[in-house]
């Protein structure tokens, strides 16, 4: 019972920390139902016309489905690419496999703004111009690092054997693949798509430096800050955005620590 | 022929090393052809020179005297790194008694604070930056909510439009990023350790700082890592909130690929930046393994 001895202090510290992480970001529901286009207190009366006109709004249904667009091609793709990956370096001795690892995690330490530019640079030497599918692109390089760390702790989660038994009871390995270690391994695809879908749906910078004329919807959001008439309904985009994310990563964190036996180790991003 | 494609294909079904390789390599390609291509043709940018419209591709170092040369431009890197630095030391001092109580005082709801600590990580990055904005304007949430209390009459302005909003928006938007990776090194710590510590008299700051600190040192350091390289090269948030005196490094790197058209001066910029901010980071790694070492 020692272990519990000082909870009450650093329970309440707990507390803080997760008013610290929520509230700041949960005025911009609050004052998306607020009567009034200026973002100050006091709270002048309830509306819900800001979310009549964002969803009336045609630019933010095309960035809306821009973003979708981005987020599901960028999902899909690097999560196919991510599941060989994973399991090669879960489960077989590869030469250089940490190296690899090393590359494709290498993009979470660069500032965004380098991928970005250096991204721009050799489509602009390749003359290839910019648009939605540039964006996806950069997106790939970001997400699967998210996408083969998902995998590859879904795949030390489960028994190695079972393959082994597959292939010793004849099945090819393809056969293998596909009736043991992927029905095994599928939430973590689930988990996977999810997360590099938020990943793309939540980036601002790359899609910055790479999207030509159609905006993804942080795009669009940046580009209305300057008209402070229009910071209400940005707000009721933000309020949507920040509701529907939070469902997705619950969702996508459920997932994939369904079945396994010690959830609480297997977190991502550590 | 048949023979030469069957012994190919047994040595691939025996050869982990060659499996493991072809699964390996759709990824690979990708990640060379859109990381590493790019960031060599960068390096490469930044001994050009931009002639009008046209590129100029005789080596030049004239872009890295500009770059490290100019006063404006030093300042900014050290702006830049003294922010990011301030910004990863209090995300990590924050994040880790939060950290600690996750990992050693929650039982049956860890995953739920897990969950309630990580969401934020995947969320709206520009939201979260924005809504400082809103928060510490002229009329924002602060100013409108002190004066409707009575308790000032002019809106502070002190409040936005400077470093310390730079570091108090990145030390929010960036304080999920810190706590995983300091709860992993902290739940991987043997408990009996700690056990045998007390067994031995050992009190609880004593055991605090002889075994949990030092054995946790690797998660802070990533942690620190993970904080510090991303943010010394933000734009989103010196350019929502900073105003002229929270300008950083990623807001001229912008520049001479937007406004000024200079790619080259941008790709030196980056480079060097890149460069400075990998300095900082092995001198304060080593620097920390140094006092774990003496600790232990």
């Amino acid at each position: 019972m020692a272990k519990k001895r000082g909870r009450g202090g650093l329970f309440l510290y707990a507390i803080f920390y997760l008013a610290f992480l929520y509230v700041p970001v949960l005025f911009l529901p609050l004052f998306s139902f607020n009567n009034s286009v200026f973002i100050a207190f006091p709270l002048s009366g309830f509306t819900t016309q800001w979310y009549a006109q964002m969803f009336a709004d045609t630019a933010v249904q095309q960035a809306l489905f821009n973003s979708l667009r981005v987020g599901a091609v960028a999902a899909l793709v690097s999560t196919t690419l991510a599941l060989p990956a994973a399991k090669a370096l879960t489960r077989y001795r590869v030469p250089g496999g940490g190296a690899v690892l090393a590359l494709t995690n290498l993009s979470l330490f660069i500032p965004e703004i380098v991928l970005g530019i250096s991204l721009l640079i050799l489509l602009n030497i390749l003359t290839i111009p910019l648009s939605l599918w540039t964006v996806t692109l950069g997106h790939i390089v970001i997400c699967i690092p998210f996408a083969i760390t998902v995998l590859m702790s879904r795949m030390e989660g489960f028994d190695k054997s079972l393959e082994e038994a597959s292939l010793d009871l004849g099945e090819s390995g393809w056969m293998t693949f596909w009736r043991v270690t992927f029905p095994l391994v599928l939430p973590g695809v689930i988990s996977s798509l999810l997360l590099s879908f938020m990943v793309s749906f939540d980036d601002f910078l790359i899609a910055y430096f790479l999207s030509g004329n159609d905006a993804t919807l942080p795009i669009y959001i940046w580009g209305q800050l300057r008209f402070p008439y229009k910071l209400p309904t940005v707000l009721a985009l933000g309020a949507m955005i920040l509701v529907v994310s939070t469902v997705l990563v619950v969702v996508a964190e459920l997932v994939r620590s369904y079945g396994l036996k010690d959830r609480k180790h297997k977190m991502v991003g550590a | 022929m048949a023979g030469v494609e069957l012994r190919l294909a047994r040595f691939y079904r025996r050869s982990e090393g060659a499996r493991g390789l072809v699964l390996l390599s759709p990824t690979m390609l990708i990640m060379l052809a859109a990381m590493a291509a790019p960031l060599a043709l960068l390096a490469l940018y930044s001994f050009w020179s931009q002639d009008g419209y046209a590129l100029d591709t005789h080596f030049t170092l004239t872009q890295y005297e500009t770059g490290i040369g100019r006063a404006s431009y030093r300042e900014l890197f050290y702006r830049s790194i003294e922010i990011s630095a301030l910004v990863t030391l209090i995300t990590v001092l924050l994040a880790y008694p939060m950290a600690y109580f996750v990992a050693f005082k929650v039982d049956e709801t860890k995953f739920a604070w897990l969950i309630l600590l990580t969401i934020p990580f995947w969320t709206s990055y520009l939201l979260r930056v924005f809504a400082w904005k809103l928060i510490l304007g002229y009329n924002g949430v602060i100013n409108s909510g002190l004066m409707n209390l009575g308790l000032i009459r002019q809106p502070l302005e002190f409040l936005l439009y400077n470093p310390t909003a730079v570091v108090v928006t990145l030390a929010h938007a960036w304080a999920a990023f810190a706590i995983l990776p300091i709860y992993v090194s902290l739940e991987k710590i043997d408990r009996s350790l700690l056990e045998a510590a007390a067994d031995l008299g050992d009190g609880a700051v004593r055991r605090f700082l002889r075994i949990t600190l030092p054995l946790s040192l690797p998660g802070v350091i990533g942690a620190a890592v993970l904080i510090f390289v991303p943010t010394t090269g933000d734009y989103v948030t010196p350019t929502l909130v900073g105003g002229s005196g929270g300008v950083m490094i990623a807001n001229v790197i912008e520049e001479q690929f937007d406004k000024v058209g200079n790619w080259p001066l941008g790709a030196a910029l980056a480079l060097a930046s890149m460069a400075a901010v990998g300095i900082a980071t092995v001198l304060f790694v080593g620097a920390m393994r140094a006092a774990a070492a003496r600790i232990k």
